[in-house]
């Protein structure tokens, strides 16, 4: 390695202001599953032990299960993320490989209005998105939670990056073998631009497992709610007294993403950054 | 491929402007539907938000009139309009800076040396993609006035204790840590990214040239090579703290008083809890705007990349 | 001005041991090249005496000076870089400068903005912008003082990388393949401005190059490494005409040097692919050596005569004055180059049968494991009249 090793102090000083960082960016977290285990009278005696002196996390945990709907809010949002992934992919694919590798007429306009939507924050289009969907009769339901994002401008915008960095001889020999224009796009590029396909994934899954905004406005029936407006609503129906099966109930929805990251950190990292730079 | 027994030169043309034709109609297949629904679900509804922005329609009332600029003069006169957009700013003026500053000194550390990199960088990108709507109810509970984490805590070394989330002084300032906190993690994965693009060439440069401190290597290498990531962070952070929401509606409803409305927030109440439609769409104006003019000036910074070229 | 002595530099990355006990000394005011492939451990051995690397055994000094822990800033050498390293930010005559700040300016001095209000600050700072002047014309760079490494051509980014190591007068140069990334016509001339720049300067220097031409165009020696190890330090053409290694041999020369498997019948012939050539070696009759010819070692002979190899021709390259006839050859592994002259040899159609002599005063013989086995006074000494 290069000759600019750290110096031990400088090494220690290095660690000691890191593990100081990061325990302030873990303490939410922390102290959040810390309570999650802890019976009522330890919470509310206060005190700074992470662990109970009785433990109470089966009854937290299963208050949280049953009481309040969480496992139906957790399986909302598995299937309103995978429906809003599933179109995405399915509309964004081809229209991007258009973009990328086909000359037609209007190509630019077409790009231009990518770029233009892509500007466009969600939050802008939530007004007048509920008034359409208040008047196609879609609001509370599924339809509504999902039908705001079915294109992701985004998307296309990432997929054609990199379906052009696909050398073109690849689309002529694939048009040579006789594959129409739809099976280049779902055999040979989708595959090709596995990479970008993970990142996008992983950018839309969670941006909308955790969106509140768009779901708050959307729907008011319990059945319907995904994890992120679910937790709100149980937070308001407990009104902040059970602090343990609140915490549990956070935690569960939280950890799903969590978990998943800290087992894929670089793609995660990946996924997610790459929405900056759109 | 046809077979087009290619005998005159009409056929030609003929076959030629079918295969023309046949290549519009492909693009229209494999482009159309995405078109359609850029069209229908952002294109069309910013119009309109414009359009309704200059009305005084009340959602669910049956007609509605044009008002010309009146809603924008109505909402700049709003004492609670004022106080959002007011609070908005003073939000992101803590955000952006603490944001930026902590990450990138983060973000040096971690590189300064490779022991357990990948472990402090996830360790604090962790806040970045929790559920902020549960996060802040496990910071409400850090936060509680009583048997809060945080008050207990100052209450042990003998510091003045507060109501964090109901003290109109506090409020705003406990937001927007919890905003640093949720962004931290994100501006540091981009400095990482921007220190890691830097040349070793360079460093081993300023190591001949004599820059031998890790002071030396900051100032002449380090900072300057981050120069345009630096610009890119500011603007990323600054949309996300623009569009702050959630820490709201979950743990103050924009109070007490006025003293935690931010600009999402108030948009949120007039459009969805008020049905001020006009007026609303007017405040989603305003913040379209800001957010357009930011994502535009980044996107300029980004073309000229500072001083790369 | 500095001498340096190399004393059984060792370093390893994790497995692979990069270089294994390398001693060299280095004269002081000389031009020497570590001339090798790729990965043969020159241009760590190159960062390991600029103070970049720690080596993990040996010693490094200069000037009888022990400096291996010293930081590269006390060492009093420069370095000019493959990709030259320039400072993208800065100004032309802020990259020539910066060495020089980094020497005169207190840190505090160094400070932006605050520490140019510090007393003599700007004095200094005066000094050195116009010392970065004269080096900067020196090289013939000055009209580009105030512009941004990205808006120089290549060969101009050169000039600045050498302009920045020349401004505090080092005792060392460092040059780690600082023309590879020059096309090939700018690379000539860049290569002639640097053999100028080492005599007008009179200092040492070292030259990392896997170009066999810049090594011995440059070189008042070239060090040849090969897998950590130095095989050999000579003057250019003893590189090439005495070379102590088989792997030096085949390293330097272009085409390749012919290797032929051969077998001594008395000492003063060997037995070679059918052949019997009268090449004296001392040897007992019976050892395996291996025979390595030049191809401008081979001269054409229009018949056969005893002590010529026939070799049946199957590529022929025109190059003006010379041929360069490819041919296979019974025994032979590979094909045999040899470079003969256009109007001593007439012209060769594929196929046909080639008889070709040898100067036998120019053969080299090595033992089976590659070292060299000097050449013995021949009784006779070329076969030409024979023929």
């Amino acid at each position: 390695m290069s000759a600019h090793r750290l110096s031990l102090p400088a090494r220690l000083t290095r660690h000691a202001v890191l593990i100081v960082t990061g325990g302030m960016m873990l303490l939410p977290f922390v102290w959040m599953i810390s309570l999650s285990l802890k019976p009522p009278g330890e919470i509310f005696h206060g005190g700074f032990s992470l662990l109970p002196d009785r433990w109470n996390a089966w009854e937290n945990y299963t208050t949280a299960l049953t009481a309040a709907p969480l496992p139906r809010f957790m399986l909302n949002g598995v299937a309103v993320c995978a429906a809003i992934l599933a179109l995405q992919i399915l509309f964004c694919a081809p229209a991007a490989y258009a973009l990328a590798k086909l000359n037609f007429r209007g190509r630019e306009v077409v790009f231009g209005l990518v770029l233009v939507a892509l500007l466009i924050p969600h939050q802008v289009l939530a007004l007048p998105l509920f008034i359409l969907g208040y008047q196609l009769g879609l609001l509370n339901s599924y339809a509504a939670l999902i039908f705001p994002f079915v294109v992701s401008p985004f998307g296309i915008f990432l997929f054609r990056q990199f379906f052009k960095g696909i050398p073109d001889d690849i689309v002529h020999a694939a048009r040579l073998d006789g594959l129409s224009e739809f099976s280049i796009v779902w055999r040979i590029m989708l595959p090709m631009a596995m990479p970008a396909v993970i990142a996008f994934s992983i950018f839309s899954v969670v941006a909308h497992w955790n969106d509140l905004f768009w779901p708050l406005i959307a729907v008011r029936q319990e059945e319907l709610m995904p994890p992120s407006l679910g937790i709100m609503a149980f937070k308001n129906e407990e009104a902040g007294n059970d602090y343990g099966p609140l915490m549990a109930g956070a935690s569960l929805v939280v950890a799903p993403l969590l978990i998943a990251f800290l087992c894929a950190q670089r793609w995660f990292i990946e996924g997610l950054t790459a929405g900056a730079t759109k | 491929m046809h077979a087009h027994p290619a005998a005159s030169p009409a056929a030609v043309g003929n076959a030629a402007r079918s295969r023309r034709r046949g290549e519009v109609l492909r693009a229209c297949a494999l482009v159309g539907p995405a078109l359609l629904l850029l069209l229908v679900l952002f294109l069309l509804p910013t119009l309109a938000i414009l359009g309704i922005a200059l009305t005084d329609w009340q959602f669910g009332a049956q007609s509605l009139s044009f008002v010309g600029a009146a809603n924008f003069q109505e909402i700049f006169a709003d004492a609670t309009f004022r106080a959002s957009f007011g609070n908005t700013l003073v939000y992101v003026l803590i955000v952006v800076p603490g944001t930026v500053v902590c990450a990138l000194v983060v973000a040096l550390l971690i590189e300064a040396d490779s022991r357990f990199r990948s472990f402090y960088r996830a360790i604090h990108f962790l806040p970045f993609m929790a559920t902020l709507a549960a996060m802040a109810i496990a910071w409400e509970a850090l936060l509680h006035p009583t048997i809060g984490l945080v008050n207990q805590m100052l209450a042990a070394i003998g510091a003045p204790t507060a109501n964090w989330l109901r003290d109109e002084r506090t409020v705003l300032p406990v937001l927007a840590i919890i905003g640093i906190w949720q962004n931290l993690g994100f501006a540091l994965v981009l400095f990482m990214a921007g220190l890691k693009a830097i040349p070793r060439d360079l460093y081993d440069a300023a190591d001949i040239d004599g820059a031998s401190s890790w002071m030396d290597r900051i100032l002449t290498v380090t900072l300057p090579m981050l120069g345009p990531v630096s610009m890119f962070v500011v603007i990323v952070v600054a949309l996300r703290a623009f569009e702050a929401f959630d820490t709201v509606q979950m743990l103050t409803q924009g109070g007490p008083g006025k003293a935690s409305e931010l600009l999402l927030y108030t948009l949120y109440r007039e459009s969805f809890e008020f049905l001020r439609t006009g007026y609303g769409a007017a405040i989603t104006v305003v913040f379209l705007t800001i957010v357009v003019s930011l994502t535009l000036f980044q996107a300029r910074v980004m073309d000229r990349k500072v001083h790369y070229s | 001005m500095a001498s340096l002595s190399i004393a059984g530099i060792t370093k390893g990355f994790e497995a692979t041991q990069v270089l294994k006990g390398v001693s060299l000394d280095i004269r002081d005011g000389e031009f020497l090249t570590l001339l090798g492939p790729s990965g043969c451990g020159k241009s760590t051995l190159l960062r390991i005496l600029a103070g970049l690397e720690i080596q993990d055994g040996g010693t490094i000094s200069i000037d009888d000076r022990v400096v291996d822990d010293l930081h590269p800033k006390k060492r009093d050498v420069a370095m000019v870089f493959q990709s030259y390293a320039l400072y993208p930010h800065m100004t032309v005559r802020d990259n020539i400068s910066v060495p020089l700040k980094m020497r005169r300016l207190s840190s505090w001095q160094r400070l932006p903005l605050f520490g140019r209000c510090l007393p003599n600050s700007a004095r200094i700072r005066k000094e050195i912008a116009g010392e970065a002047g004269k080096v900067a014309k020196s090289v013939g760079i000055e009209h580009l003082l105030d512009r941004k490494p990205g808006q120089l051509s290549g060969g101009q980014r050169q000039r600045v990388a050498v302009a920045r190591a020349m401004v505090r007068h080092p005792a060392v140069f460092l040059m780690d393949e600082p023309l590879s990334n020059l096309d090939a016509k700018l690379r000539v001339q860049m290569r002639a401005e640097i053999k100028e720049l080492h005599r007008r300067l009179g200092v040492t220097f070292i030259y990392v190059t896997h170009d066999q031409a810049e090594a011995m165009t440059l070189s008042d020696r070239v060090a040849v490494m090969l897998d950590g190890e130095l095989l050999q330090v000579a003057p250019p053409d003893a590189i090439y005409a005495e070379p102590n290694d088989r792997r030096v041999a085949e390293f330097i020369g272009s085409p390749k040097i012919n290797l032929l498997d051969a077998v001594v019948r008395t000492p003063e012939t060997i037995d070679v692919a059918g052949a019997t050539l009268p090449v004296p070696t001392g040897c007992e009759p019976g050892t395996n050596i291996v025979l390595g010819i030049r191809p401008e070692a081979f001269h054409y002979v229009d018949r056969f005569a005893p002590g010529t190899l026939g070799a049946r021709v199957h590529l022929v390259e025109h190059l003006g004055s010379d041929l360069f006839v490819h041919c296979d050859f019974p025994g032979a592994g590979a094909p045999l180059i040899a470079r003969l002259a256009t109007d001593r040899a007439p012209s060769l159609s594929i196929g046909e049968t080639v008889h070709l002599g040898i100067d036998a005063s120019r053969v080299l013989l090595f033992r089976p494991d590659g070292s060299r086995l000097p050449n013995r006074e021949a009784t006779v000494t070329t076969l030409r009249g024979r023929a």
